[in-house]
């Protein structure tokens, strides 16, 4: 089993790709998106991604705007943005929106390793107690 | 183009020239019109008032003359009408007569005779022996017999020496008697030899046909005839009977001549005065004024050339600094233009470099599962992709840097820790330096307060006095050294370099606009003036020290109470 599923979200395809093997090399599953509308429709259909490492700035709909409808549509997933230092306030933006955390490009594998897994991790709990929660209301209705 | 040369320009010298001329021309014309009109009225007034002065002074000569003729022809028709001819035939009782005139008029009657009707004189008093003298064929005898009474032109007569005489005319038992008086000419001249004006004025007089009845008082006397005398006549006439002309005598002088006829007509009285005599108070007072007038365009033209020198100089400095604003418009301009071009640049580098970097770290993944014949060639792979990897992120720096310059141009104020400020503009200048042969050193104190202050104008600050030292280095090298301490509420920062100095006299202008003394297109003569501004608006204070040849130093002076 992976340690993660994570969904990369660029532009850049060749980033996009080595990205990739060198997290699944470390035992992360990943998945690949070019823009921020593929990265969407990967996400309604694959309910397991946990992470999405999303670039701030794509053509058409930018990171940003990818950021919002992923915290309205899926907000139990967890989002780290990627971005050039012009966009340092866009991520930072990002993170007022919800994000957890952001990396600069280009940036250190193991730091984004170690981001992903806590991100991830985060992710996983609020699920354990929301799953809690549920069985909890389940049970005092049952009583 | 320095001040000097832009001056030499044929633009300016040709301004220069027209306004000299035009601040002559407005100067001098209003000056030389109303001198001339206030000379011309003068002259004028002046002109009348000597006509009017000489002509009284003819006037009161001429009833002074006609006066004494009058009193004296009286004198003698009493006599003639108290007594009779044979009381008078009595040479005593004439000389007693005489005498009695004498006592009364002191010389002036020099004798009496009694003439008959055949012109031979009966009796004599006086001092000539002139008893039964024959006058018959004489001229005045003829014209005394006829009229009551007369009074003859000077002559010389029998006795040779000049001198007139007055006749009264009488009847005796049918026949016409003559008591005849002889005026002294010394007496009579004397009335007329009183006017003398000035150097060259005097007054004499002439009879109908020109001849002098009266000694000229005037050393040169020129032959006067009846052709004069008629000139004189035609002259200028007042109501008064006073005539006024000028006339040039053979020498070539020119003459006033001021006349009034006296003895009924039969004399005229002239005063002749030279007319450069005449006016010499109006000549003088003209050459005063254009004296004054000469001095007044002398102070006009030297003010009027230094004012447009002066003031062209202005003109070409006013020039000089607009071109230079102009330059730093465009500058400006591709400044702004390079900066989002390198804000674009160094986004779009970015991306290649993160490939780059990622490819070499999957490089890296891939050779752990490699076996490698030799570990040599392993440990070379690695130091490679480590390279990758290190100036993968050295561009990322690089490219951070740029962002950061092109971008921060806000200047809202923050607590700002002014050593990692300066910590960042060293970075920033670390290349320049190496490149220049510089060592750039820092001297920070660690427990300086937060200074409240724009984060990017203390850095613009710094970084122009950075880039000004390093300059100054650019060809020798040397050492820039950064140093910062507390003073009472200040934070110190000084920026020192051993470059080659300011002379003394740029010293005071170095943060004047414009003022700049790098080639034409390297300096704009603003930075300075820029972190004038910048430091001044923080409520601190900017200070230069430098020893040409030895290095300067700049001091900033930032409070660290925020500034009310």
């Amino acid at each position: 089993m992976a340690i993660a599923n994570i969904l990369l979200v660029d532009d850049e395809t060749p980033f996009l790709e080595t990205m990739a093997r060198r997290l699944n090399k470390r035992e992360f599953a990943t998945a690949l998106a070019s823009s921020g509308d593929e990265a969407i429709k990967l996400l309604e259909k694959n309910d397991d991604l946990e992470v999405v490492v999303l670039d701030v700035k794509m053509p058409e709909m930018d990171g940003l705007q990818t950021l919002k409808l992923i915290r309205q549509k899926f907000p139990l997933v967890e989002v780290i943005m990627l971005t050039g230092h012009a966009t340092v306030e866009t991520a930072i933006e990002g993170m007022k929106l919800g994000a957890y955390d952001y990396l600069m490009k280009p940036c250190d594998m193991e730091e984004l390793v170690v981001k992903v897994r806590e991100a991830a991790m985060k992710k996983r709990r609020h699920k354990e107690k929301i799953v809690e929660a549920q069985l909890k209301e389940i049970t005092m209705r049952r009583i | 183009m320095n001040q000097e040369n832009r001056i030499k320009d044929p633009y300016y010298r040709s301004l220069t020239r027209k306004m000299l001329i035009i601040f002559i021309a407005v100067s001098i014309a209003p000056l030389i019109t109303v001198s001339g009109i206030i000379l011309n009225r003068f002259s004028v007034s002046y002109n009348e008032k000597l006509n009017a002065h000489l002509g009284e002074l003819v006037l009161k000569h001429r009833q002074n003359i006609d006066g004494f003729l009058l009193e004296k022809l009286n004198n003698i028709r009493f006599m003639a009408r108290s007594f009779t001819v044979d009381e008078l035939k009595n040479e005593k009782f004439l000389r007693n007569n005489l005498a009695a005139l004498q006592t009364e008029y002191g010389s002036v009657f020099e004798d009496l005779g009694i003439i008959n009707d055949k012109g031979i004189q009966d009796a004599y008093a006086g001092p000539f022996k002139l008893e039964n003298a024959r006058y018959s064929d004489t001229e005045w005898f003829r014209k005394a017999i006829k009229s009551d009474f007369f009074i003859s032109d000077v002559f010389l007569g029998l006795r040779g020496i000049p001198h007139f005489i007055i006749t009264v005319r009488q009847m005796s038992n049918g026949k016409p008697w003559i008591l005849r008086a002889t005026i002294s000419f010394v007496a009579f001249n004397s009335l007329v030899e009183n006017l003398r004006i000035g150097k060259t004025g005097f007054a004499f007089i002439l009879n109908s046909k020109g001849e002098f009845q009266s000694k000229p008082g005037f050393e040169v006397v020129h032959e006067k005839s009846y052709s004069f005398y008629e000139s004189i006549k035609s002259g200028r006439k007042t109501k008064d009977g006073v005539f006024f002309s000028e006339m040039t005598d053979a020498s070539g002088q020119k003459n006033l001549y001021v006349a009034s006829l006296i003895k009924n007509g039969d004399w005229i009285l002239i005063y002749q005065q030279d007319k450069s005599d005449a006016f010499s108070d109006l000549t003088h007072a003209k050459q005063i004024a254009f004296f004054i007038i000469l001095i007044g365009g002398i102070v006009i033209i030297v003010t009027a050339f230094l004012l447009s020198k002066r003031m062209v100089a202005r003109i070409a400095q006013a020039d000089g600094e607009k071109e230079l604003m102009n330059q730093q418009v465009i500058e400006t301009g591709k400044l702004a233009s390079l900066g989002e071009l390198a804000a674009g640049i160094a986004h779009e580098i970015n991306n290649p470099v993160a490939i780059m970097v990622e490819e070499a770290g999957w490089v890296h993944d891939l050779m752990e599962e490699e076996q490698f014949s030799s570990k040599e060639n392993k440990n070379e792979f690695e130091r490679a992709l480590l390279q990758i990897k290190t100036q993968g992120k050295r561009c990322r720096e690089i490219t951070q840097k740029l962002l950061s310059f092109a971008r921060k141009t806000d200047t809202c104020v923050e607590d700002v820790r002014i050593n990692d400020v300066i910590n960042e503009v060293i970075s920033f200048c670390v290349q320049r330096a190496k490149f220049s042969n510089v060592v750039i050193k820092s001297n920070l104190q660690d427990n300086l307060p937060l200074l409240c202050l724009s984060h990017t104008e203390i850095q613009q600050v710094l970084l122009n006095l950075m880039n000004n030292a390093l300059d100054s280095l650019e060809k020798r090298g040397g050492i820039i050294t950064l140093t910062n301490w507390l003073e009472g509420d200040e934070v110190v920062i000084s920026v020192a370099d051993n470059g080659p100095g300011i002379p003394r006299a740029n010293l005071a202008r170095i943060f004047d606009p414009f003022f700049t003394t790098k080639p034409v297109g390297k300096g704009t003569g603003l930075g300075l003036s820029i972190c004038y501004g910048i430091i001044k608006k923080m409520g601190g204070e900017i200070d230069v020290r430098s020893v040409v040849d030895a290095g300067t130093t700049f001091y900033l002076r930032v409070p660290t109470k925020k500034n009310d």
